[in-house]
């Protein structure tokens, strides 16, 4: 995929006052000399802050890490996990497409992000709420179909349960992670069949799941570094 | 290189260094081993792939040998040297099928590109590839960016070895190219699509191993086969780089470099390497002689005859310009001064001491720049000056030398302690001392003519020269005219200096296009290009350019070089010592040579150490005397440059280059 930057651009970038201050604890990470190891770092926090990355995002951190321009430019293009475009200002859904999400249904999810969210890929909403891709193996194949938002999977969908977050998620709610089978994680189906004993006293829902219920939010964007 | 390592290159064993890459010690063995990405000047990036050759006992896949080094190799079971082999059938299968992966998305453009005939890649197809593909889908497609007036793009060639982000980052030291995207989609580009800034953006061209990066103002001129090659010597700047002529009949088609490791490793600037158009423009092809206050054509005879009437009894002196060949100043000045005259070569003002050669060449070769620890730079902007100088200063830099400036800062492509403006700080510095341990280093005063200008030159000079003394460093002048130390050589000085243009009848001026001459005297301008000496001219005489004649030439560490004729002058113009020698029969006062080789004979036999051609003769330490320092800030004699000489003027590439620097240095307009 050809990734250029947006063809409209925000005059400036700042990075916000928690986020300067984690990014310069970052940068001392590093010895002196090698503050250009932090690039990637810097580059996802400014994507995290703002939802994607900007010509300013980029240059901002160069400058930060005294690199010329061009080298935040090779790095923020090579990774597609850097959005060079807008997304959504709710959230950016990325369903993966790789052979067993395929073969589970993900056309179909991706079908529904084409007709509720946007015909394109990297498009968002007519009211700019939400944005959609295909991304490759997210690694959970044993809960395909599956989405990431956020930082959260959205496991074992089925149309109507992608439909019903699409919606949740334009109306302003909070959707749960996880698996939309009842599943606790990637265990079968029928249940546990060996290791029995760790379903007893486990918790409700899997971390990822009850660290989203104990917050309220699965779709924030930043977690303390 | 004491400690050796024993290997089996092909069945033939081998000592090497251990801290060699198998590809070095390849060609060591005489073994060739195919290469895209790797350059001996760059970093090793290991990225095209084509140098795979087998290790034996080692991981059953093939190496690459640029990025593997001797010492990690492993020998036998039982002490056996470690073996290569670079022409088992691995590697044959290897090569093949990484020539048939590069290919997939080259055009099949030879035909029209202009690097045919002198492709890395075609060669190396021709060499190490399969004559079939078995790729059946499209090729790929990709914009081509615009770096500027010098290189041109092609980017579907591109094979991705970088060599051209590498060289531009680590030598030239602008980080202005990069490689974006990735897989199918990377691209070698520039920032946002902007043009290249650096002074030696033309090397570029001659590292791409295909037709990507290509010379746009040769683009389609020539075929490499056509071309008669010859190798010469630079004159745009001091440095006296190394280069080849490349002819088509009469006219110069490019101009490329050629590798001495002692002056220009193997890059030249883009000066050097594009001013061939300013041979063809404002050229004098024929004598002139101004009549009734006009300059009209003239026969030869006639020029000297005006020559010969008006120096008759007169007093005359002869200023000599940046791109004379020594052998022409040589026999002017035995006219001249024959003729009871006297000449002058240091046109800018510079304060250079006559005779005293470690002053004015100073005593340290180019090539101790590379083993410098501590460079101190006086007066002088080298990227200005001399660019591919600066990019071995950087190159220090980069292996850690400490460089400090006295004079007016500059973005000189790498940092630097800027120790001040004016003469005062080295003298501060000379007179604080150095501990022991910075005197044990290697270190190299460079001082630029900017610091020699002036009425304080000699000043400034005696005080670099005491810092060396008091720091044991060597000198280096550093010079912005090819011909001065040339000049300065043959003692192409009075003691008047410049002063004795002004007490002259008649003034004959050879190629000197830079000084101002007051009117009343009766000029005769010596040169190639019509400029501003041709304009203040009673007789013109057309000379060769430097690239139509054979000529010596001094660099500015001192080392003489022979420039050879790689053309024929234009019209009537002849070679600038014959003019003279023709000139001086006229007068009555005829030279005793009659072809270059008795010129030359005459010459050595004056000043023998230019019979050394090629060589950096010791140079005598003598102070030149201390004088009154001023407060005046240091600056580089070299505001535009590019339009440094009447070729670089008279050259539309360079005004093109000349008019983007200038809107770059422009503060940007606010919006």
């Amino acid at each position: 995929m050809l990734r250029r930057l947006h063809k409209n651009q925000p005059d400036s970038f700042e990075f916000s006052p928690a986020n300067l201050a984690w990014a310069e604890k970052q940068i001392a990470k590093y010895p002196e000399g090698r503050q250009a190891s932090a690039i990637i770092p810097l580059l996802w926090r400014a994507q995290e802050q703002e939802g994607w990355l900007s010509r300013p995002a980029i240059e901002k951190t160069c400058e930060m890490l005294g690199l010329a321009n061009i080298r935040g430019m090779e790095v923020a293009t090579f990774y597609f996990m850097f959005q060079l475009h807008p997304v959504g200002d709710v959230a950016h859904i990325q369903v993966c497409g790789t052979t067993s999400c395929m073969i589970c249904g993900a056309e179909d999810l991706i079908g529904i992000c084409k007709e509720k969210i946007a015909p394109n890929a990297h498009e968002r909403s007519a009211d700019g709420k939400l944005s959609w891709e295909e991304v490759e193996c997210l690694g959970a194949c044993s809960n395909a179909p599956m989405a990431q938002i956020g930082k959260d999977y959205y496991e074992d969908l089925s149309g109507e349960a992608f439909t019903q977050i699409i919606d949740e998620l334009y109306a302003g709610k909070v959707p749960l992670p996880g698996s939309r089978n009842g599943r606790f994680a990637s265990e079968p189906r029928s249940g546990l069949t060996s290791l029995t004993a760790h379903a007893e006293n486990r918790q409700a829902a899997n971390m990822s799941v009850s660290l989203a219920t104990e917050k309220g939010d699965s779709i924030s964007r930043i977690t303390e570094g | 290189m004491s400690d050796l390592r024993k290997m089996i290159i092909d069945g033939a064993e081998i000592d090497v260094d251990p801290g060699l890459t198998i590809l070095q010690a390849c060609e060591q063995a005489g073994v060739e081993v195919p290469r895209f990405c790797y350059h001996e000047r760059l970093s090793i990036a290991g990225n095209c792939r084509m140098c795979l050759v087998e290790v034996v006992g080692g991981p059953p896949k093939p190496a690459a040998s640029c990025a593997m080094q001797v010492r990690d190799l492993r020998g036998g079971p039982n002490g056996e040297p470690p073996e290569v082999k670079t022409k088992s059938p691995m590697v044959k299968k290897a090569r093949e099928g990484v020539m048939e992966f590069l290919l997939i998305n080259h055009p099949l453009d030879c035909p029209i590109c202009d690097q045919g005939g002198e492709c890395d890649l075609q060669d190396q197809a021709m060499a190490y590839g399969v004559d079939f593909s078995r790729f059946r889908e499209e090729k790929r497609s990709s914009i081509d960016p615009d770096l500027g007036p010098l290189v041109g793009t092609k980017m579907t060639r591109c094979i991705s070895c970088t060599r051209c982000v590498r060289f531009t980052t680590e030598v030239a030291g602008v980080s202005e190219m990069g490689q974006t995207g990735r897989g199918e989609d990377s691209e070698i580009t520039s920032y946002l699509g902007q043009m290249l800034t650096s002074e030696l953006q033309g090397n570029v061209i001659d590292l791409c191993p295909v037709g990507a990066l290509t010379s746009k103002p040769y683009a389609f001129t020539a075929r490499p086969w056509e071309l008669s090659k010859t190798e010469s010597i630079d004159v745009m700047d001091a440095l006296g780089s190394n280069i080849r002529i490349d002819t088509r009949g009469r006219e110069v088609m490019r101009i490329l470099p050629r590798n001495h490791d002692g002056v220009n490793e193997e890059w030249i600037s883009d000066k050097s390497r594009f001013i061939w158009d300013g041979l063809r423009r404002q050229r004098l092809d024929r004598p002139y002689v101004r009549v009734n206050g006009k300059l009209t054509p003239a026969t030869w005879n006639d020029a000297f005859a005006a020559i010969t009437v008006a120096a008759a009894g007169k007093k005359i002196a002869a200023v000599a310009g940046d791109l004379a060949p020594v052998e022409a100043m040589f026999a002017l000045k035995q006219l001249v001064e024959g003729l009871g005259g006297a000449v002058e070569c240091r046109t800018d003002g510079a304060q250079l001491p006559a005779g005293n050669r470690s002053g004015y060449a100073g005593t340290a070769r180019i090539e101790d720049l590379d083993t410098a620890e501590m460079i101190l730079l006086v007066g002088t902007n080298p990227r200005a000056e001399a660019p591919v100088l600066n990019a071995r200063i950087r190159k220090a830099w980069l292996h850690g030398a400490e460089v400090a400036l006295v004079g007016e800062a500059a973005d000189l492509t790498y940092e630097y302690h800027h120790a001040g403006n004016t003469i005062s700080a080295l003298t501060g510095m000379a007179d604080k001392g150095v501990s022991d341990e910075t005197k044990e280093k290697s270190t190299i005063v460079v001082i630029g003519q900017g610091a020699l200008i002036g009425d304080d030159g000699a000043a400034n000079l005696a005080e670099a020269m005491r810092m060396c003394e008091v720091s044991g460093s060597k000198l280096l002048v550093l010079h912005s005219a090819a011909s001065r130390v040339g000049a300065m050589d043959i003692g192409f000085t009075n003691d008047s200096a410049l002063g004795a243009l002004n007490e002259a009848d008649v003034i004959w001026n050879l190629g000197s296009d830079e000084i101002e001459i007051a009117a009343g005297a009766f000029v005769i301008y010596q040169g190639s290009h019509g400029d501003r000496g041709a304009h203040r001219a009673d007789v013109i005489l057309p000379g060769a350019a430097w690239t139509e004649e054979n000529g010596l030439f001094v660099n500015t560490e001192g080392r003489p070089q022979l420039a050879n004729r790689a053309g024929f002058a234009p019209g009537e113009a002849r070679d600038n010592w014959a003019i003279i020698r023709a000139a001086s029969a006229h007068m009555g006062h005829a030279l005793p040579y009659d072809n270059l080789a008795q010129l030359r004979a005459a010459l050595f036999a004056a000043v023998p150490h230019l019979s050394s051609i090629d060589a950096v003769p010791e140079n005598e330490w003598t102070l030149v005397e201390a004088g009154q320092a001023s407060s005046a800030v240091l600056r580089s004699t070299v505001s535009d440059h590019y339009q440094t000489n009447p070729i670089a003027r008279a050259s539309e590439v360079m005004a093109d280059l000349a008019k983007l620097a200038h809107e770059r240095a422009l503060p940007v307009a606010a919006e």
